[in-house]
């Protein structure tokens, strides 16, 4: 009998795989996810410039392009994903093999994780060399910290919502696609989050998205944060085992409810 | 006492009815659509145990109660020994299944690849993973294609893979749900070697199919549980089966044509004849008689010979398991049992 530990490292690897393959199979996907991201980018970064905005501004703009992608990453392919997996007949083949759903989902997380960075690294690629944005870090360790936790918290909350697709088929997908924009709103992908009312701010601090880019930005900017950069890491930290512990949970509650209901393997619901 | 591979207990299983909006007549009459109804079977360790019935019967639905990927609604089910509502857990390591049709596997890893990540999500390492699959592509002639990707294989080539996806995590009980569905007759007989074969290597191991061939089922499997309309009808041997098929030993004689005028209706008068009834073909008159017992034909042959009958052929009809699923079902595999052909 394999060690828990030692299957959830197989299963997770195992997952990642065609993700990462797929980068090199279906080159057309690195154009599709760099080209593309950076014109909606450039756009902001063009409007501050005409209105004269201070310069920090436009390394809002380009962070909040590189780290939007991540969250995208998050609802469409690790939470939406497993709906395709169902309809592919993969999720009840998963669900019926000794690997734990999070060790997929864990694999899924990471594939996208290598496969979004290439179009995070794009943006802040373009950004800094096109639009000559000044990123220097008061601490590379901090930044790291926060980037890791942000990304850990990030794909947490990805797991929860995956695992309302062990259930639902469709409707979880609308409320993937009720998400999407509002997020970008209390995130402050493109304007310091800070200008939001103090109340909606707080309360998207539970968005992981929202904390982590308003620690990088005091990190690499030394912009005024919503809250000093020690609460932020501390949120973030919490974040990660509450949304972990959570999807977890999510996970195990759903996968009994569906086993109940038959949802398991009915396709094209 | 030895534990059963499968043990079901009175295993029931309802659906709840989908309303469909629009639909002229309304569907959802709130009676759950009962899927298996108090089915209980034991499968013994290292038993070949064949599930036949025809579409919706309720064979996929047991299966996925035994795969744990469904709740029973009531009954209770065990694989292993091991309860599958409260251990499916501890059921999964030991148990794997393949379905005829299905579509899983990721279209841009090649064979080798995905059948290397389903071993994975099992722990086997990747050493026994090359040496499994190598064997398995062997089995089913797909060694050729191991470096092919799998968007790029055609139906049966996908079914020969999921195949393989069955057998390289080398599970103690597995399931097969159709698993010659779609293939050519020499994929499926050397698939059906394979399974034997594979059972015999090791005897703890246990395989449960289900199938809508008959002789498949008839070839395959040491015990049979005929299943309709969520009920088992029969579970014995295929031999036993199509003995309950035929209460009278059946006889087929073959007569030369020129002997057209004689009348043979005189034969039902010899002791042991049960019935004879004749029909003619522009080759032969064809005989079949049915005896009260076996040993009456002794005393047929002698007098159809001195009737002047030129007897060309004389066999024993045995009957099929086709003809054991009608007499117990009411219908064939190929109808649903309201008339509806399939």
């Amino acid at each position: 009998m394999k060690s828990s530990f030692e299957l959830f490292w197989r299963a997770m690897l195992a997952r990642m795989y065609p993700r990462v393959v797929g980068l090199v199979r279906i080159p057309s996907w690195v154009l599709q996810e760099t080209i593309l991201p950076l014109l909606s980018v450039s756009a902001f970064v063009l409007i501050y410039r005409a209105m004269g905005a201070p310069e920090e501004y436009i390394g809002f703009v380009i962070l909040g392009g590189a780290m939007t992608a991540f969250w995208l990453n998050v609802l469409w392919s690790m939470g939406a994903h497993f709906y395709w997996e169902r309809d592919s007949g993969n999720l009840e083949l998963y669900i019926m093999s000794p690997a734990s759903l999070m060790a997929i989902l864990a694999g899924m997380a990471l594939g996208g994780m290598i496969f979004t960075m290439l179009r995070a690294s794009m943006i802040l690629l373009v950004g800094i060399g096109v639009f000559e944005v000044r990123m220097m870090p008061s601490s590379w360790l901090a930044l790291l910290s926060v980037f890791v936790l942000t990304l850990l918290a990030l794909y947490g909350l990805g797991m929860m919502f995956a695992s309302l697709f062990l259930l639902w088929g469709r409707e979880a997908s609308h409320l993937v696609n009720l998400l999407q924009e509002p997020v970008y709103l209390l995130s402050g992908t493109n304007f310091p989050v800070r200008v939001l009312p103090t109340a909606v701010a707080s309360i998207a601090g539970i968005i992981p998205l929202t904390t982590g880019m308003d620690a990088m930005r005091q990190i690499l900017f030394g912009s005024e944060g919503l809250w000093p950069l020690p609460v932020e890491i501390a949120l973030l930290a919490v974040s990660v085992v509450v949304f972990i512990e959570i999807a977890r949970r999510f996970l195990r509650y759903f996968e009994r409810r569906a086993r109940e209901q038959g949802r398991l393997s009915i396709r094209w619901q | 006492m030895e534990t059963p591979a499968i043990r079901t207990e009175n295993l029931t299983r309802t659906y709840r009815r989908v309303r469909r909006p629009g639909a002229a007549v309304p569907v959802d009459d709130r009676t759950p659509f009962l899927a298996l109804d108090q089915v209980s079977l034991e499968v013994r360790p290292g038993e070949l145990f064949g599930l036949l019935g025809p579409n919706g019967a309720g064979k996929t639905t047991l299966i996925k109660i035994l795969t744990t990927l469904l709740a029973p609604t009531s009954g209770q089910a065990w694989v292993d020994g091991l309860n599958v509502t409260e251990h499916p857990e501890l059921i999964r390591p030991r148990i794997n299944m393949v379905s005829g049709g299905e579509t899983s596997g990721y279209g841009i890893l090649n064979v080798r690849e995905n059948l290397w990540l389903f071993a994975q999500i099992y722990g086997v390492s990747n050493r026994e993973a090359k040496q499994r699959i190598d064997r398995m592509l062997e089995v089913v002639g797909l060694t050729d294609k191991a470096g092919s990707r799998v968007s790029h294989l055609s139906t049966g080539q996908r079914q020969k893979m999921n195949f393989c996806r069955g057998f390289i995590t080398d599970p103690k009980i597995l399931f097969l749900d159709e698993p010659t569905l779609g293939l050519d007759v020499t994929a499926a007989r050397s698939i059906r070697r394979f399974v034997r074969e594979w059972l015999q290597e090791r005897p703890s191991r246990t395989l449960l199919l289900t199938t809508h061939y008959m002789a498949e089922a008839d070839e395959l499997c040491d015990r049979l549980a005929i299943i309709d309309k969520g009920r088992v009808r029969a579970c014995d041997t295929p031999g036993q089966l199509k003995r309950l098929a035929q209460k009278y030993p059946l006889f087929e004689i073959q007569l030369a044509p020129h002997d057209a005028t004689t009348n043979f209706s005189d034969l039902e008068r010899l002791p042991g004849v049960h019935q004879v009834t004749r029909s003619d073909t522009p080759s032969a008159i064809v005989l079949k008689i049915s005896l009260w017992e076996e040993s009456a034909i002794g005393s047929v042959v002698p007098q159809l010979v001195a009737q002047g009958g030129r007897i060309l052929t004389l066999k024993k009809v045995e009957p099929t398991l086709e003809d054991a699923f009608i007499e117990l079902v009411g219908h064939g595999l190929e109808s649903n049992g309201n008339g509806e052909a399939k």
